[in-house]
């Protein structure tokens, strides 16, 4: 079963949106969502390092995020640039430095696109056992995290005085972070992550009323998304990546009617 | 006096310092098991700071700070939930402490808000907010509470409700408080210690000590320390609608 392409990518796939399910809630509620896009774009960094020392990509790019995370906190403490600057500028750089450096990489032929953008053709077994390890052991830490990831999120210094060390929850988190991405760069590729991580997230939100329900909901839409992204994707021959975000798109605008709903009955 | 195990929270010399600026300096207090210690002084004299200090949220402190427990509820001034957190006040009850029903029900109850439970956090206002961050810090049980302004933005009769049952609250629980308010009629009613700020300890002692110090008077006029004064006496005698004064 798992020789045909399209049942490991459908895997894949939902493997990946299982665990962007709740830390797309996160990225929504702590407001990273440029954090994210930030974190993904040095993913290219990670891929063509992998390809030069012949390393596992997830591998590679999970260390290449959390360095960039890194670097990230680093500049923060010593510079005085906002936060949205300094982001752009680690996300732009890696970016081009990614780039630049598989421009030297003559001898190996890149995919460009499918980094890009995702490509289903790629993901093998192995990626396979790394998302169906990685993912779980990714939820199960959030899980472990929650309490004081939650309770910062709602007021950091309501956190810091009950007692939930906050700061290292959010070490943690960035740490999680860098490991979703690690993980399903092959899916959705590079460009197209934080989509995945936010749309079904926002599209929780506009059918929930507590947050657990958002990250069941969330969960659900991204499961969805990549079900019909996928489908759609084999039939009208289009990248997997973006059909999986299109998709998304699509059930956020259906949960939107939902909102209006509300409003109405507000007023 | 008392022994060193009632001490819950103990400052010494305590001052905050960011980007050059002191925001406060230099001050010593100490809380207890069952006292209520408050904190008066301008806007901007480092009420909150010296909370924020006790609490052990600003760590590149001046001085020490000694906290002797970890059973911490607090009221921050200020609390601003996002749009995009879907928030009950259920939910909220619980976040950083798991507590069962009857606990939640029982503080939501005591703050009066038990009928918005289910409501969202969002689509409070003020005043019902406010009830609700209270009931939230009470509900864990906690050993320390500090509660900065606790009752802004609560109708009248609420406030002096409210205040009843912090003073209650410290009674029963045998917790420390660390208040802070504007209200000086509030605060000399039930509190055990003031201590009023103006970036540096400025007079601290009994309610009745520190309303004759020359300094308080100086930063809250005359007036403010007549309302302690009435305090001292209020038993003694009545002032009738013609303004007379009848002795009890």
């Amino acid at each position: 079963m798992l020789d045909d392409f399209f049942i490991r990518a459908l895997l894949a796939g939902l493997g990946v949106a299982i665990v962007t399910g709740p830390l797309g809630c996160f990225v929504i509620w702590r407001r990273l969502s440029y954090f994210g896009d930030t974190l993904a774009h040095s993913a290219l960094l990670g891929v063509t390092l992998a390809y030069t020392m012949e390393f596992n990509i997830a591998f590679s790019v999970f260390i290449i995020s959390s360095l960039i995370a890194l670097i990230l906190i680093q500049l923060q403490k010593r510079t005085n640039l906002p936060g949205d600057a300094l982001l752009g500028l680690l996300a732009h750089s890696s970016l081009a430095v990614g780039l630049v450096v598989i421009g030297f990489l003559t001898f190996i032929r890149f995919d460009i696109m499918g980094l890009l953008f995702g490509d289903i053709l790629a993901v093998t077994v192995d990626d396979l056992l790394i998302i169906w390890i990685g993912g779980p052991l990714i939820l199960l830490v959030l899980k472990l995290i929650w309490k004081p990831l939650f309770a910062s999120t709602v007021n950091y210094e309501l956190a810091e005085a009950e007692g939930l060390n906050p700061d290292r929850a959010k070490a943690i988190f960035t740490v999680l972070m860098a490991g979703i991405i690690a993980i399903s760069i092959k899916m959705v590729g590079l460009l197209l992550i934080t989509g995945m991580l936010i749309i079904p997230a926002a599209m929780a939100r506009n059918i929930s009323n507590s947050p657990q329900k958002m990250v069941v909901y969330s969960i659900i839409g991204g499961v969805l998304s990549v079900i019909l992204g996928l489908f759609s994707s084999l039939e009208f021959n289009t990248s997997s990546g973006p059909s999986i975000i299109a998709a998304a798109l699509f059930l956020f605008i259906l949960s939107l009617l939902n909102i209006k709903q509300s409003i109405k009955l507000k007023n | 006096m008392s022994t060193n195990q009632n001490i819950l929270v103990k400052l010494k010399q305590a001052g905050f310092c960011i980007n050059d600026k002191w925001l406060v300096k230099g001050v010593t207090l100490q809380i207890e098991k069952g006292k209520i210690v408050t904190l008066i002084g301008p806007n901007g004299s480092g009420k909150s700071t010296t909370a924020k200090i006790a609490l052990g949220i600003y760590k590149k402190i001046d001085g020490e700070v000694e906290k002797y427990t970890n059973k911490v509820g607090y009221v921050p001034q200020k609390i601003s939930i996002d749009w995009t957190l879907p928030l009950r006040v259920n939910d909220f009850m619980t976040l950083t402490e798991n507590l069962n029903k009857e606990d939640i029900n029982e503080a939501l109850s005591l703050t009066g808000v038990i009928h918005l439970k289910d409501k969202n956090l969002g689509d409070l206002s003020g005043g019902e907010f406010q009830r609700v961050l209270l009931a939230r810090a009470i509900s864990k049980k906690p050993e320390l509470l500090v509660l900065d302004e606790p009752v802004q933005g609560v109708d009248f009769t609420g406030e002096i409700a409210l205040y009843e049952l912090i003073k209650k609250i410290s009674d029963e629980l045998n917790c420390g408080i660390l208040l802070i308010s504007h209200d000086l009629h509030t605060v000399m009613s039930a509190t055990d210690h003031v201590v009023c700020l103006n970036g540096h300890v400025c007079c601290s002692g009994t309610p009745i000590d520190v309303a004759k110090n020359n300094e308080y008077k100086a930063l809250f006029g005359e007036q403010a320390s007549q309302i302690l004064t009435r305090y001292e006496h209020r038993h003694d005698h009545i002032h009738t609608s013609e303004g007379e004064i009848k002795k009890n």
